[in-house]
């Protein structure tokens, strides 16, 4: 068996040090590790995957997503904004009767009330996942892998991050190894 | 994953017995386990229907009043029926797995249809003249007295005779959908064979274009009509919106009865009930979406003939007699039939969760009794909504009877489709 790899690739790095990642071969190896790394106490773990594994964020002790709480804050901001949009408009800055109906008539702003709370909920939904997982950026540390091409056809990989209060990186490294992993590489930022 | 399908002598596969899917799962339900809800059910039934038929009697007005809390209860019991109906046809034409191990609680749901839903029809026959009076009585002859362009206009469907044939042909129709699907079912469980499956899928479609047809016309026809000046195309829409929403609800609700008893257990999970709970919220927020796509469109249009419907159902000042004026119910469903569960529903946690799940359950079908009232009695009770012993008594007799009816097919069938050859997806499925 192979010791640790340091990463030699990316001459620029700063040096400092991003996580572990290690290789495994198949769906339910990597399922078994996770839950292997998540007993072992290691909280900033992530699988990289070619498609999605059912049931993988259980392993991983992921909770969960905080984006419903951002698409309803959303939705929300879209039901007061045009409510307040179509009583001003319509009520204060330029009263309008039209058809026989009051100025600010309910009925009529509901269809509005719906779309501006679908649109900003489906805004904050897309954006608010890209603000929770930073994006967009041009590099991550996980690119630095020298086997990572091999994450979009038959390979797995499982990282665990530095900033893991458990982390130390020979005895996490040895550890990834221990229960399997193949190409264990210490990846710098 | 290995292959679970069995090779017979033939050669062709099929399911394999639920011992080999789902080792230790009790599939039959025990002699006489359900005998005492359905009796119980069965006796308030008869008192119901029989104490409402002698209070028919009384005079011409509890005549009327028995008719139309009939037509309430009558209607409130078919949504549920008819609402099993389109969920058994909607999850064979979309091969849904997770939803076999609750599907033959809704074939046998729908299965009383026929003949239950028929015979209980028939004090509907006896009252027609009460209950659709408005366009039986019109003067259709152009050279009378009271001549009322409008309901001449529709006589070539609104008349007696077509009136019935139509009835007729809804039973037609729901019978054989309703015992084919359910028979087919009952089939697979002795032979497992998948082409049964497939031909199900197969006839939904037809199945779910009968069914959109009879749902949308028997709603025009039994409720609709009772003011027959008054029309709108998206009627039958709300009506099976409605439905749906209420026959979801009462799925969780025999679910859990039936988890009570004993029975799915380790079968039916949070997971289950979740998609139930999914389905409910949905269908409940699509019957606002419709009922306020017809009243948008007629508010705006402002048209003497369409508002009128609206009108009596605006009523807001307290006649004598009147428990909640008509206003005021409306604005109760709006509250009651979307804005509270929309809010209660909203988070998974409560669609997993039993006991929120059935609050919601119960909550919203009061609420679409609640509909069926709104929809039906104006004509009767202009003012507002006025409750009679009559209204208790229908309920209690069609409901009863169909439920007990509904309960005696649950008992005589598995309790799940033993041989399915989705089982195991249904058994193993969870939420992404």
């Amino acid at each position: 068996m192979t010791t640790v790899e340091a990463n030699t690739t990316g001459s620029a790095s700063s040096g400092q040090v991003w996580g572990v990642v290690a290789e495994f071969g198949s769906a339910a190896a990597i399922y078994a590790a996770a839950e292997k790394v998540t007993a072992e106490g290691y909280t900033r773990v992530d699988s990289h995957t070619p498609f999605p594994i059912h049931g993988i964020e259980k392993a991983l002790r992921h909770g969960p997503s905080h984006l419903g709480w951002l698409v309803a804050c959303g939705g929300i901001t879209g039901i007061l904004a045009a409510q307040v949009m179509q009583w001003w408009m319509n009520e204060v800055d330029y009263e309008m009767w039209v058809s026989g109906k009051t100025p600010y008539a309910w009925p009529s702003t509901i269809p509005i009330t719906f779309e501006l709370m679908v649109l900003l909920s489906a805004f904050c939904a897309v954006f608010g996942m890209f603000a929770i997982n930073r994006l967009p950026r041009l590099h991550h540390p996980i690119f630095t892998h020298s086997r990572i091409v091999q994450v979009t056809d038959d390979k797995f990989f499982l990282s665990i991050e530095a900033r893991d209060p458990k982390f130390d990186r020979t005895r996490t490294a040895q550890f990834l190894e221990s229960i399997g992993g193949k190409h264990v590489e210490v990846l710098e930022d | 994953m290995t292959d679970m399908t069995l090779t017979n002598g033939a050669g062709a596969h099929v399911a394999p017995p639920v011992e080999q899917v789902a080792p230790g799962v009790v599939t039959r339900i025990r002699e006489g386990d359900l005998k005492g809800v359905s009796t119980i059910l069965l006796g308030l039934g008869v008192v119901g229907v029989v104490a409402t038929l002698v209070g028919s009697f009384l005079d011409e007005e509890s005549k009327k009043q028995a008719a139309f809390s009939y037509l309430v209860a009558y209607m409130f019991t078919l949504s549920l029926a008819l609402g099993s109906l389109f969920f058994v046809m909607i999850q064979h034409i979309t091969r849904a797995g997770w939803s076999i191990v609750v599907r033959r609680i809704a074939e046998n749901m729908a299965g009383v249809l026929f003949p239950w839903m028929a015979i209980l029809f028939v004090p509907i026959v006896l009252w027609y003249h009460e209950l659709w009076h408005h366009w039986i009585d019109a003067v259709t002859d152009p050279n009378q007295e009271g001549y009322d362009a409008i309901i001449a206009g529709k006589s070539g469907y609104l008349n007696v005779p077509f009136f019935f044939i139509r009835a007729a042909l809804y039973f037609v129709v729901w019978g054989l959908l309703a015992r084919y699907f359910r028979g087919a079912s009952l089939k697979q469980d002795q032979s497992g064979d998948p082409a049964l499956t497939l031909s199900m899928a197969r006839r939904s479609s037809i199945g779910l274009l009968l069914f959109a047809l009879s749902l949308t016309f028997a709603a025009f026809d039994w409720m609709m009509s009772l003011d027959p000046h008054w029309y709108s195309t998206i009627f039958g829409v709300c009506y099976f919106g409605g439905s749906v929403m209420a026959m979801l609800a009462m799925l969780a609700l025999v679910t859990m009865f039936l988890q009570r008893k004993g029975y799915l257990k380790d079968v039916v999970n949070a997971e289950h009930y979740h998609d139930i709970g999914k389905l409910l919220f949905a269908f409940m927020v699509f019957w606002t979406y419709v009922n306020f796509s017809q009243y948008m469109l007629i508010w705006y249009a402002n048209i003497p003939e369409e508002t009128l419907w609206y009108q009596h159902r605006a009523e807001t000042h307290v006649h004598e007699g009147v428990l909640v004026p008509w206003g005021y119910v409306g604005a109760s469903l709006i509250i009651g039939h979307f804005l509270f569960p929309f809010a209660f529903l909203m988070s998974r946690h409560m669609k997993r969760n039993r006991v929120t799940l059935a609050v919601a359950a119960v909550f919203l079908l009061v609420m679409h009794w609640l509909d069926m009232q709104y929809l039906i009695m104006p004509t009767l009770h202009h003012h507002g909504l006025h409750l009679t012993w009559l209204d208790f008594t229908a309920w209690f007799g069609v409901f009863g009877i169909a439920a007990s009816f509904a309960l005696r097919n649950i008992a005589s069938s598995p309790v799940i489709p033993e041989r399915d050859p989705r089982l195991a997806e249904s058994l193993h499925f969870h939420n992404v």
